[in-house]
């Protein structure tokens, strides 16, 4: 049961990932994403790890993809645009993908050697996780959260109106 | 065996889940019409019996069934067709987490009664509910209607604005009750404060309680926060809907009443527990003790929380008859100036009362 379920979720990943890349229709793609990352979620539900599940759902499924549908949607409301194409961008993506794909393979790699045998239960509880992040990893925890308010802050003052524009 | 139960679980929370549904439509028009000064549905009869219109609901579905099912000719098909069990779809499995009763001990069996048990309950159901925001948006969108694109563009924005508060609020439930797991947050929730008031959330976490439940009333968006839909401007992001589509949209709302009545009643109110009753009986805090079997005390809970949903139920509906709707901007005023603010200051106050009381 838990090897079918894992297959059809992984499936359904990569498909939906697949039928992202090649549809041209800006708003399928945005929902075949979302279509992605939950049965991302799922996957991290099968391994035992539910915390990480609900929040791979509510972060990147209800909220991340939420604002870029909202956008996609008022931006654009025609079927997709085509694409230019010129030999140069096809030859670039093609040279870095072929290096993205060895630089996953090394990591993969590297990754199933340092397994040994399988994780303990508490590995995706939140005490764990809470614990982990604010013990071991508790300067680059800071450090991100600096980042992306940072971020944020830069963000509100680029869009923000002058007072003598208006 | 196992199967059997679960599946019986399931069957018996859904039927739950479905009747309530149908009769809220049914709480729905009696409240307002009070609140009206009307009689409110009364016709429906089966041989003439009216039973003041509870047959109502339905006449209701009866109708919707049997009405043409049309798609627009300029909507996009699939997603259209989609969108309404989307929104259906995610709701309804929320149910799966709530919490009706403690154990059941039937022939040396002990039967949890809640279908699913993840020690990540809240958060499942905390993710379903935001990925309702999908059912709306794809059919704003999927209408191709400049209408439904308003509503549904609201309603995202809605929905993720009040989203922040609905989670802060939750910190300091869960920092006071140190778990995730909706049944650990109810059984502590059973014991007693000073002897004699229990522990409930709402004595915990007053603040808590009022960020969320304002919070989830914007989740469920019903008329003071009623955007998306609009009645009397834009008719919302269902207006390219008819028959059964339609229902489906109209009972997600009313299912998410009962969701949020549910976690209201679980995290704030106690859930199950009713006040001074342990596994064997009742305790009361002026010394006396009444003793019951267990079949009679897991009565007592599961009647404890069916009474605190209806109540929430009943709450709602008359929030939604006897307030008007909020501007736009005081909407989102509310949301990130007020509820915000407030749910940090509470999870502050929560750390420091309980660092004071370490």
């Amino acid at each position: 049961m838990g090897t079918l379920l894992f297959f059809l979720l992984g499936l359904l990943c990569v498909g939906s990932v697949l039928g992202m890349i090649l549809s041209r229709n800006q708003a399928h793609n945005a929902l075949l994403l979302v279509l992605s990352f939950a049965s991302l979620g799922g996957l991290f539900g099968l391994l035992d790890a539910p915390f990480i599940a609900a929040v791979q759902i509510i972060i990147y499924a209800g909220a991340i993809m939420v604002l870029f549908i909202f956008v996609i949607m008022m931006v654009n409301l025609k079927e997709g645009i085509r694409p230019e194409r010129k030999v140069w961008t096809i030859r670039l993506s093609a040279g870095l993908a072929v290096f993205l794909l060895i630089e996953l393979g090394l990591a993969v790699k590297g990754t199933l050697a340092s397994i040994r045998g399988e994780a303990g239960p508490a590995i995706g509880s939140p005490t764990e996780l809470g614990r982990l992040l604010f013990t071991d990893y508790l300067y680059p925890f800071e450090i991100t959260s600096i980042l992306i308010i940072a971020a944020l802050v830069g963000a509100i003052v680029l869009v923000k109106k002058k007072k003598d524009e208006r | 065996m196992d199967i059997l139960i679960i599946v019986i679980k399931i069957v018996c929370a859904l039927v739950w889940f479905l009747t309530l549904t149908l009769y809220l439509t049914w709480l729905e028009r009696k409240e307002s019409a009070v609140i009206q000064d009307r009689i409110g549905a009364n016709r429906a009869n089966i041989f003439g019996l009216r039973l003041i219109g509870l047959f109502q609901p339905f006449a209701d579905a009866i109708k919707m069934i049997f009405k043409e099912d049309f798609v627009p000719p300029f909507a996009s098909k699939f997603l259209h067709t989609l969108a309404p069990f989307l929104s259906f779809f995610f709701v309804a499995v929320t149910i799966a987490a709530v919490p009706f009763g403690d154990r059941l001990e039937i022939g040396g069996r002990h039967i949890n009664l809640q279908i699913l048990d993840l020690n990540a309950g809240l958060l499942f159901i905390l993710a379903m509910l935001s990925l309702g925001i999908y059912g709306i948006i794809i059919s704003g969108w999927a209408s191709r209607n400049r209408f439904t694109l308003l509503g549904s563009m609201r309603g995202a924005a809605q929905l993720i604005s009040y989203e922040v508060a609905l989670g802060l609020s939750l910190i300091g439930v869960i920092m006071v009750y140190p778990s995730l797991r909706l049944q650990s947050i109810v059984a502590f929730q059973g014991e007693n404060l000073l002897g004699w008031i229990p522990k409930w959330g709402i004595f915990l976490q007053p603040f808590g309680f009022l960020v969320f439940f304002f919070a989830a009333l914007a989740e469920t968006k019903r008329v003071p926060f009623d955007l998306p839909e609009g009645e009397s401007e834009i008719i919302g992001f269902f207006t390219e809907y008819g028959g059964l589509k339609w229902g489906l949209f109209m009972m997600t709302d009313f299912m998410e009443i009962i969701v949020v009545s549910c976690l209201v009643t679980t995290l704030f109110f106690g859930g199950w527990q009713v006040p001074w009753m342990s596994a064997d009986g009742f305790h009361f805090p002026w010394g006396g003790t009444w003793l019951l079997p267990h079949g009679i005390v897991v009565l007592f809970q599961l009647l404890a929380f069916n009474l605190k949903v209806f109540f929430f139920c009943w709450l709602q509906i008359l929030i939604r008859w006897t307030y008007p709707r909020f501007r736009y901007d005081q909407l989102m005023d509310l949301g990130w100036k007020v509820l915000i603010p407030l749910s940090l200051i509470n999870i502050i106050g929560t750390g420091i009362v309980m660092g004071i009381l370490k």
